[in-house]
């Protein structure tokens, strides 16, 4: 197990030097002057002068490039550009915001999806099943942004609720930030739930046709323990695939998700800083980004071997 | 083809997908015929009207018809769908067929570079692309087929490298045929049903993905008669005119819903198993 975690970490080293790779260069080829396009086009030219000097913009692409992983490595990602505050502390100081929802919505979509889709593959071509395809299919079909949209409307017009305007972190009041959290959470959960419910009901079904569940059943197991110790962990790795590549949707949801309900989270610090152009804090918080989903796939794929001992890995 | 035909007509779902695709296809392409006014004609007069005979989806602060929109906002929708998912799909089946064929070195390459795209959610790199580039249409549509690419690449790929295990390509090689010839001419014809399957995913995929850029106001830019533009339009006012987000929501829902179940339809007919 062990020799294997090393191994998937290691193999990750490339794409994580190619993901650094893609975004500098990303940010790099902004049509025009960078300098320029930050300080817009009434700055002088020793403002223009200063800040390329200030940021190494002048400075060929590579030893730029060096520089800023030479940061990264050592826990600094550079300066706001609109700031000058340091990014990383910014970043992570609204990572746990991000995290937070994450882990709501992702628990709010399992414990709605897993159920539900157990119960249209046991009741495989019935009107539950149907209805369960049904929400399921709608769930895959209607955007978060949309829902929350709707959502927000639906409330303010019953209860004449409003998005927080000042958020509340769960340490300082685990109540009140739960209340924040409760709904963005609740609307990225139900679109990640779709497709986790989707793949549930496939995966059990897949694995209620197989022989082993036929001698089981045979042998006069009780219905609970066929598909709950023999169906439900078998088919546990397809569904957590999907699963680790909701989270990494999720992660990309809190974008919009953070900036409907005003949550200054590092989805919000993303878009902020896109539309201020503030392209340090950009390739930072993208970066960091990548770096999680990247870890949340190496996790799923521990624990698939956890849970499935038969995977071998070249 | 005609087993495929015969199957797919016996699916009432996936009729019901393809006859809501096909709507709103028509929809955009007659948009000038259907929408009794012009996507951005004002009306000072008629400022957030509420649905009524004039007006079957009410009117925007700008007292613009906002059923005419979301006709033209169709066509909006379709371009960015074909031609991001052209994009995708064109480099995705370029880059599946090489690696997928040759394997080998160019393989490890290609899938690589791949993984470096896997390594963002869609809509971050479609974000930080579009920031990069600009908002604009056309720059939209750029970003989404770069996001697109690895899907597809990963797709093809995968069918290609179980289609080469066949002994017609075997034999195609032994009696010398090109591996270009083998490629075009014996390969890519027998990839083409889990292809296509993708292509109306990722149809569904684009126009999500081009509403919610639009709706952040990094996709297509106002006035165009974009859905996603127009939700986020109507967000300030949706408590006093709830038209404006209720019918531009809708057509998003209602289109995304269709290739969704026509999607699930192909796949469902080309791979049985999965039913």
């Amino acid at each position: 197990m062990l020799t294997y975690i090393t191994r998937r970490i290691l193999m990750l080293i490339p794409v994580l030097f190619g993901v650094s790779v893609f975004i500098f260069i990303v940010m790099r080829i902004v049509p025009g002057d960078l300098a320029m396009t930050i300080l817009g086009n009434n700055a002088t030219p020793e403002s223009l002068h200063q800040l390329r000097e200030d940021f190494g913009l002048n400075l060929p692409l590579y030893v730029q490039y060096f520089n800023w992983m030479s940061g990264v490595l050592t826990g600094d990602f550079g300066q706001s550009m609109r700031t000058g505050q340091e990014v990383l502390p910014d970043i992570l100081s609204r990572f746990k915001l991000t995290f937070e929802l994450t882990l709501i919505s992702a628990f709010i979509s399992w414990i709605i999806a897993i159920p539900l889709g157990i119960i249209a593959a046991v009741k495989r071509n019935t009107n539950t099943d149907f209805g369960v395809r049904l929400i399921s299919l709608l769930g895959v079909s209607v955007p978060n942004f949309a829902l929350a949209i709707i959502i927000i409307l639906v409330l303010s017009l019953a209860f004449s609720y409003s998005p927080p305007i000042e958020y509340v972190g769960f340490f300082e009041n685990p109540l009140q930030n739960l209340e924040i959290m409760i709904i963005p959470a609740i609307v990225l959960g139900s679109s990640m739930a779709g497709a986790v419910m989707r793949m549930t009901r496939s995966s059990v079904l897949e694995i209620l046709r197989q022989d082993f569940i036929r001698t089981i059943r045979a042998k006069g197991a009780r219905e609970r323990i066929v598909i709950f110790n023999h169906a439900l962990r078998n088919a546990m790795i397809p569904i957590l695939t999907i699963i680790g590549l909701q989270v990494g949707t999720l992660l990309g949801g809190t974008v919009i998700i953070e900036q409907i309900f005003s949550l200054p989270g590092l989805g919000q610090l993303v878009l902020t800083a896109i539309n201020q152009r503030d392209f340090i804090v950009v390739q930072g918080a993208v970066l960091f980004i990548a770096f999680v989903f990247v870890f949340i796939n190496l996790l799923v794929d521990v624990l698939y071997s956890y849970l499935d001992p038969r995977i071998k890995y070249k | 083809m005609k087993q495929f035909l015969k199957r797919l007509r016996k699916d009432k779902v996936g009729i019901v997908g393809f006859v809501g695709i096909a709507m709103v296809i028509i929809i955009g392409l007659l948009a000038p015929l259907i929408a009794p006014y012009g996507p951005e004609e004002m009306s000072q007069t008629h400022v957030m009207e509420g649905p009524s005979k004039e007006f079957i989806f009410g009117t925007d602060e700008f007292g613009r018809d906002i059923f005419s929109r979301i006709v033209y906002g169709a066509q909006v929708s379709l371009q960015v769908g074909l031609i991001a998912v052209g994009i995708g799909a064109g480099f995705g089946l370029l880059f599946g067929l090489i690696s997928g064929f040759f394997q080998g070195k160019i393989d490890q390459i290609i899938m690589r570079i791949m993984d470096v795209f896997f390594a963002f959610p869609d809509i971050l790199l479609a974000l930080t692309i579009v920031a990069v580039l600009g908002p604009s249409l056309t720059n939209t549509m750029i970003a989404i087929g770069i996001v697109f690419t690895p899907v597809f690449t990963r797709v093809v790929r995968g069918t290609v490298i179980s289609v080469k295990e066949n002994e017609y390509i075997s034999n195609a090689v032994a009696i010398g045929v090109s591996p270009v010839n083998i490629i075009i001419k014996h390969v890519t014809p027998n990839i083409m049903a889990p292809f296509i399957v993708q292509v109306t995913l990722g149809l569904s995929g684009a126009i999500l993905t081009e509403a919610a850029l639009s709706f952040l106001g990094l996709g297509v830019q106002p006035p165009n008669p974009s859905w996603g533009v127009m939700l986020n339009d109507g967000r300030a006012l949706m408590e006093f005119a709830p038209w404006t987000i209720l019918f531009p929501a809708g057509a998003i829902i209602f289109t995304i819903f269709c290739f969704n179940l026509f999607g699930d339809s192909l796949r469902d007919i080309l791979d049985p198993k999965l039913k």
